[in-house]
Formats: structure tokens, sequence, C-alpha cells
């Protein structure tokens, strides 16, 4: 169902739902940024319209809201353990198409590649997901290329204009909230067009792994994991066993995020690192997102939010990449 | 036939050069920073009353030698959109500067375009100028963005170097260690890690930020609170060159531009009056009258902030050639 209401209108809904939900939206964090008086936009918990950040991409993405970037999975002590609690109140949370595409790949990483997850299960199974429109590209977008610039799997889709609040609402709870409100046809914004586009080949032969396209990168990238922790689809973590320093029996297990671009992700007992030159670690992650994760899954991994690119201190280029290595398998196949 | 008071011009920020006849105009740049429209301003002097070519000082500002001294006047017409746009302190307008003692207010990069400031260096700048100027007293004022101090703090009379208190969420640190290797390789090694999360050496930090530059998570950001690091009474010179010495750290700007200003006068009520030309330099007088006497001028009616350590008495080093 469409509704159009008032800002005040919507500050009231949302101070209702606050009863039983947290909601989380792309913030502002004034002065937050990685420089001196610049701004960070990313998760946090918010009661009102206005806290909300629609004018601007998130440097961020969603995914903290489910996979914590570092979440106590368990409390030990001598022969006892006790799981942490889950939160008491369920979750919304706002996001763009891209990143509601970018759920699926965590859904199928935590929830279908083997065994359920519990700790991100708990959390998801909780959440439910505001769309909000895109009027126009952003920057180093790519999502029409990835076929994510649209969504229909959204519990209620969100416009602010300058006076009204648009809704399209998939959700109970809110359709009844909202029996009042005039009803509106809404359809969600979407763009048809980005700056960027990329072509990924059907298949990639292992010709392309041993490409000297690679080497640019081994001197080029720093190994700061930025590209991979402001990802929406990257799923990878580690795990932190510790005991309390004034205790020394009693611990906890983290879990905490993880990255291939950054030092020790392939740490092995002894010491010894499986892939320490920079190039390759940047071949490891192009490969996951445009054709190792779809060998096994029905989908690209990447979704196309542009975000590794936006935020590469090197300025290096993910799309860019695709790119290469498809002029590249052109090539060959030719 | 020239009739001239050499004391008034050099307060009019003109030279008196080596060449009989002939001055140099300063134009100073508070801060460092200037729109490129001054720029053909300056050139239409250098080339109608200078000699054609301009010199860049150190302390930012321009200087146009080869200027007639009949052509003051018409120079300092000439200057007056030079000084209304940089916002310069004057008393009588169209007459040109009206004091030259204290020396430009200058200024690194700072946060307009270098990653590693911690605070807008040219806005601190202009905002000391519009403080202590026009002011016949020679002191020396600068800042810099971070503790790299590009512009040179360290021989001056006052530097104010930037600070950021780095605040530290746990939950958002991944032990990636980036922090604690820059910490290590680039600054002080204040950082160090514990049951996988990262612990700061407040005692030890500099302030310098490395860490919240390098963080790739944001778990490391900025104090909303600027601080700075004020290092006092650096100088050059013929009898005792000697760096400045750290007086105040974790300082505000409040505090900064408060002392500056008593300083002056501290330094009126001391300045030795025979001095040649009345100028003796800040740094003499406090060695002459001690340290404890100017401490007790400069921190009059100054507050501190809860986090600021005061270093005095402060001693100097340097060679001795008197
Ligand atoms: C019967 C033989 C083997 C079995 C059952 C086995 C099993 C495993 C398992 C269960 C893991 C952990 C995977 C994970 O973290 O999800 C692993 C990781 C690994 N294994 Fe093996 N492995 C075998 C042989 C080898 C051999 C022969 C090598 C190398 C010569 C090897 C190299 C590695 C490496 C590099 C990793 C990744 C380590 C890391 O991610 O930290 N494995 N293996
Ligand atoms: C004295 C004998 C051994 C010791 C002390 C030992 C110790 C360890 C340790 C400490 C780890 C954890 C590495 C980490 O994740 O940091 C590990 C992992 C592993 N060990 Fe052993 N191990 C031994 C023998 C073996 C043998 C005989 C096998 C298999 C035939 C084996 C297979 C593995 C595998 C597959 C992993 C997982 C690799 C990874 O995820 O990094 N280990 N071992
Ligand atoms: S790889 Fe880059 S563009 Fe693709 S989903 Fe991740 S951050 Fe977005
Ligand atoms: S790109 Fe790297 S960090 Fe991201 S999911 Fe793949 S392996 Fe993990
Ligand atoms: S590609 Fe860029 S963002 Fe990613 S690890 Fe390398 S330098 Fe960092
Ligand atoms: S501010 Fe500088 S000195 Fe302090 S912890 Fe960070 S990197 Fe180290
Ligand atoms: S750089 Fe940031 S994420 Fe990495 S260890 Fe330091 S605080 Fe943690």
């Amino acid at each position: 169902m469409g509704y159009q209401i008032n800002k005040t209108k919507m500050n009231t809904l949302f101070t209702d739902l606050l009863e039983n939900y947290t909601i989380y939206a792309p913030k502002r964090f004034v002065g937050g940024g990685t420089f001196a008086d610049t701004d960070c936009i990313r998760y946090g918990e918010i009661s009102t319209l206005e806290e909300i950040e629609f004018s601007e991409k998130s440097d961020y993405s969603f995914k903290e809201v489910l996979l914590p970037i570092s979440e106590t999975l368990f409390y030990f002590t001598e022969a006892v353990m006790k799981e942490s609690d889950p939160p008491l109140k369920e979750a919304i949370v706002f996001l763009r198409s891209c990143d509601l595409h970018s759920l699926n790949r965590l859904d199928t990483i935590y929830l279908k590649n083997g065994p359920v997850d519990p700790y991100y299960k708990r959390l998801r199974d909780h959440t439910h997901f505001i769309l909000m429109g895109c009027e126009n590209t952003f920057e180093n977008c790519f999502c029409v290329s990835m076929g994510t610039n649209q969504s229909t799997n959204y519990d209620a889709y969100i416009k602010v204009t300058a006076e009204e609040v648009l809704i399209d609402s998939h959700w109970n709870l809110l359709d009844q909230a909202l029996a009042n409100a005039q009803p509106f046809t809404v359809v969600p914004d979407s763009v048809s067009i980005n700056n960027i586009s990329v072509e990924i080949p059907e298949s990639i032969p292992q010709s392309v792994f041993d490409s000297t396209l690679w080497d640019d990168y081994t001197a080029r990238c720093i190994a700061c994991g930025r590209c991979t922790f402001v990802c929406p689809t990257c799923t990878c973590f580690t795990m932190q066993d510790l005991f309390y320093s004034d205790n020394g029996k009693a611990g906890e297990r983290r879990r905490v995020w993880a990255s291939c671009q950054v030092d020790g992700y392939t740490d092995v007992a002894g010491g010894h690192a499986f892939r320490e030159n920079k190039g390759q670690r940047m071949r490891f992650k192009v490969m996951h997102k445009i054709s190792d994760y779809k060998k096994r899954f029905d989908n690209q991994m990447c979704t196309g939010c542009g975000r590794c690119d936006d935020i590469c201190p090197e300025y290096i280029s993910f799309s860019n990449c695709i790119n290469k290595v498809n002029a590249l398998v052109k090539e060959e196949n030719r | 036939m020239l009739d001239l008071n050499t004391k008034k011009i050099k307060k009019n920020a003109y030279r008196i050069t080596k060449v009989r006849g002939e001055t140099a105009s300063r134009i100073r740049i508070p801060g460092g920073l200037l729109t490129a429209d001054l720029l053909p301003k300056i050139q239409e002097i250098a080339e109608t009353y200078g000699n054609g070519r301009i010199h860049l000082t150190t302390r930012q500002g321009f200087e146009i030698p080869g200027i007639r001294y009949e052509d003051m006047d018409a120079v300092n017409t000439l200057l007056q959109p030079i000084i209304d746009q940089l916002e310069i302190n004057q008393v009588i307008p169209g007459k040109g500067y009206t004091a030259s003692g204290t020396r430009n207010v200058s200024a690194c990069i700072g946060s307009n375009t270098c990653p590693f400031a911690n605070y807008n260096t040219t806005d601190f700048a202009k905002k000391m100028e519009k403080e202590i100027f026009p002011n016949d007293l020679h002191f020396k004022v600068a800042f810099t963005g971070c503790a790299n101090d590009c512009i040179k703090t360290r021989m001056h009379d006052f530097g104010i170097i930037g600070m950021t208190e780095p605040q530290y969420d746990k939950d958002r640190c991944v032990n990636c260690q980036a922090c604690v290797k820059a910490c290590k390789q680039k600054s002080v090694d204040a950082l160090s890690v514990e049951n996988y999360k990262i612990v700061r050496d407040a005692a030890k930090c500099v302030g310098c930020g490395e860490c919240v530059i390098n963080c790739p998570t944001r778990a490391w950001t900025r104090s909303t609170k600027k601080y700075y690091r004020l290092v006092i009474m650096g100088r050059t010179g013929k009898r005792n060159p000697r760096l400045a010495e750290d007086y105040l750290v974790w300082t505000d700007e409040a505090a900064i531009i408060k002392i500056v200003k008593n300083t002056y006068k501290f330094v009126k009520e001391y300045i030795d009056t025979t001095a040649p030309g009345g100028k003796e330099h800040i740094g003499y007088i406090i060695d002459r009258v001690g340290f404890k006497e100017f401490e007790k001028w400069a921190l009059d009616g100054v507050e501190f902030d809860e986090k600021t350590i005061v270093k005095g008495p402060v001693y100097w080093s340097g060679p001795h050639y008197d």
C-alpha cells in the first residue's frame, strides 16, 4: 500500500516504533571523518527522520547492523559457557537498492552456505528493511551493470519530499499504523544509468590468474582493507579468544571483521603467510567478487555500490579493474 | 632632495634598502592564503613602481624592490584593495600598513589541503592577526597543522602546533594494527595491543592524529575539541639562536590568544627603551627578567582546559656566542 503523510506524523510513527525497534540509518557523523573537519556517513541509531542522511551515499554499508564489526559470541569460565544475549529490540534498517541486494549475498553466505550461522540468524530474523530511493547515481556506482538498481523485496520504501513523506509499505505493522493516512501511489526512485559501467566476463580463464595485470597493484595497494570493510558484501571474519586480564580464568570469544587485503589474513600456524603480495590479494578479492562466488551461487557477489572505489586512499578502482579483466579475457578469446 | 623619516617609512612596511633612493614594499599575507585575483594587483605595483621583480619572503609575504621613495603614496593607493581584501587592521585607510613591528602571522597550508593537519591554520592565523595588529613590537607568531611543523613554528616567539585527542571506539576495531604501525613508524609508539584491542599511552601520545588517519574502520576519530601545543621563544640571530620549547600541551584557542596578547603588555613593561631602534626581542627580555615574571604576566586571566599540561618553568638551549 502507498501512503502520503506529513513529517510530523512520520516522526510520531518513529517514536511509536522505537518502543519495540531500534532504527538504524545512514547518519552524518560531523567531524567523524578521516581528516580534520571532515564528516563520515555511516550507520547509527536514529529517532527522527531528520537524522537520516538521504542526500549522500554512506561511506560504510549497513552490514555492521547484521554483522557487528566486533561481536562477542559467548563468554566462558572454567567448565561453563554462556552465549551473548541477543538485542532486546528488533531492528529497522534504512538502505538503498544495491544494499538490499547485498543482503541477499550476506544471507547466502551466512544462512545457505553450509550450516546456518546462529549469530547472524538471530539478528537477521528480527530486522526489517526500508528502502531509500536513488534519484541520481553517485560518483562511483555501477548498480545498473550489476542489476541491483531496483528492488521490490523491501518491507517499506520511504521518500522524503520538501513537505511530505511518501511510503510504500509491504509490512502489516506499517499498514495498520497508517490506516488513516492518505492512500497514494508510490513508486521507488531508482536510477537507470550510472557514470560507470562494467562488463564481467562469463567465465574467466586460468591464464588471467597469472596475468601481469595484477603487478600494477602490488606497488600501489597499501593493504589497508578499507575496500573490503566498506563493502556490503564482504563477509570475512576472524576469531578472537581472550581471557580477562585480572582473572585469567574467564574470557570471551569474539567474531571480528577480517579482510583478505590486510596482513594476517593468510597467516597459518607456524607463522607462514600464503598471500603476501598485494597484487595477488587484489586478484583474490576481484576474483571472489566477480567469479568465484558466482561459481557456487547464482549471482555475482559484488552489487556495484562503488564504495570500494569511493574510499581507496590509493585511488585503486575496482570497477576499472573489472573492465581490465574483461578486456584481457576478450583479448584471449579472440 | 630626499628628506625622509626612515622610522616612519619602516613602520609603514617599507624597507630602507642598500640602494640609495630606492625602497621595497612588503605585502603580508596573513595565514599564507590569498585569492589569485590579488596577484595582478601585486604585479601592477611591481611593474609600475618597482623594478618588475618580486621577492617571496620567508614569512609568506611579497617584497617588491626598486620602488622610488617618492612613489610610496602612489604605492599605498594601489595597496589599499589588497589590504582591504586581506582584512588587515589599518588605522588610516589609503595610507598603507599602519605598523610593521609584529611580523606576518604565518601558517602552513593546514587542513584546507593537508591530510595531516589537525585544524584550519589559516583561519586561526587570521583570527590572531585581528587580535594583535597593528603593533610595533617585534613578535613572530606561526601556526602549523601538526607536529611535522612545516612552517617551523619552533623558530618563532609563539608556535602553535595542532593536536587532536584520538577517540577510540573498541567496538569498531578489527585489530588490523594499522594505527599501531603508523604510530610506531611515523610518530612516538604510543599504541599497544591488549586482548586484541588498542591501548593508547596518553602520556606519550603527541596528538598527531596518525592513528585516526590510518584507521580503516573509524575506530579512531578526532576529538570534537581542537587542541594545540604552544611552543615559545624560539629565535634565530647573533647571540643565542634556539628552538622554541614546549610551554603548554593540550591547550586551546582562547588560552593561546590571551597569552599572546598578555605578552605584549609584558614586553611594553620591560622592554629596554635604549635598545637600538627600540627593538628588543621578547626572548631576551624573558632571559633578563626571568621566566617566572613573564609567566605571571602571560597567564593573567588565562583559563586552562582541564587537559592542559603546563611545562613551566621553561629552559632553552641553543649555542651562546656572547
Ligand atoms: C587432508 C588434508 C587436509 C585437510 C583435511 C585440510 C583441512 C583444512 C581446513 C579444515 C582448513 C580450515 C578452513 C577454514 O578456515 O575454513 C584448512 C585451511 C588451510 N589449509 Fe588445509 N587441509 C588439508 C591439507 C592441506 C595441505 C596439504 C595444505 C598445504 C600444503 C593445506 C593448506 C591450508 C591452508 C593454506 C589453509 C588456509 C589457512 C587459513 O585460512 O588460515 N591444507 N585446511
Ligand atoms: C604437533 C602437531 C600439531 C600442532 C601443534 C598443531 C597446531 C595447530 C594450531 C595451533 C592450529 C591453529 C592455527 C591457527 O588458526 O592459527 C592448527 C591448525 C590446523 N591444523 Fe594443526 N597442529 C598439529 C598437527 C596437525 C596435523 C597432523 C594436521 C593434519 C593432518 C593438522 C591440521 C591442521 C589444520 C587443517 C589446521 C587449520 C589450518 C588453519 O585454519 O589455519 N595439524 N594446528
Ligand atoms: S566490491 Fe565494491 S562495488 Fe562491489 S559491493 Fe563491494 S564495495 Fe560495492
Ligand atoms: S573480497 Fe576478501 S574480504 Fe571480501 S569477502 Fe572476499 S575474501 Fe572476504
Ligand atoms: S585496494 Fe585500496 S582500499 Fe583496498 S586495501 Fe588496497 S589500498 Fe586499501
Ligand atoms: S595521536 Fe599520534 S602519537 Fe597519539 S596515539 Fe595517535 S598516532 Fe600515536
Ligand atoms: S587501525 Fe583502527 S581497526 Fe585497525 S587496530 Fe587500529 S583502531 Fe583497530
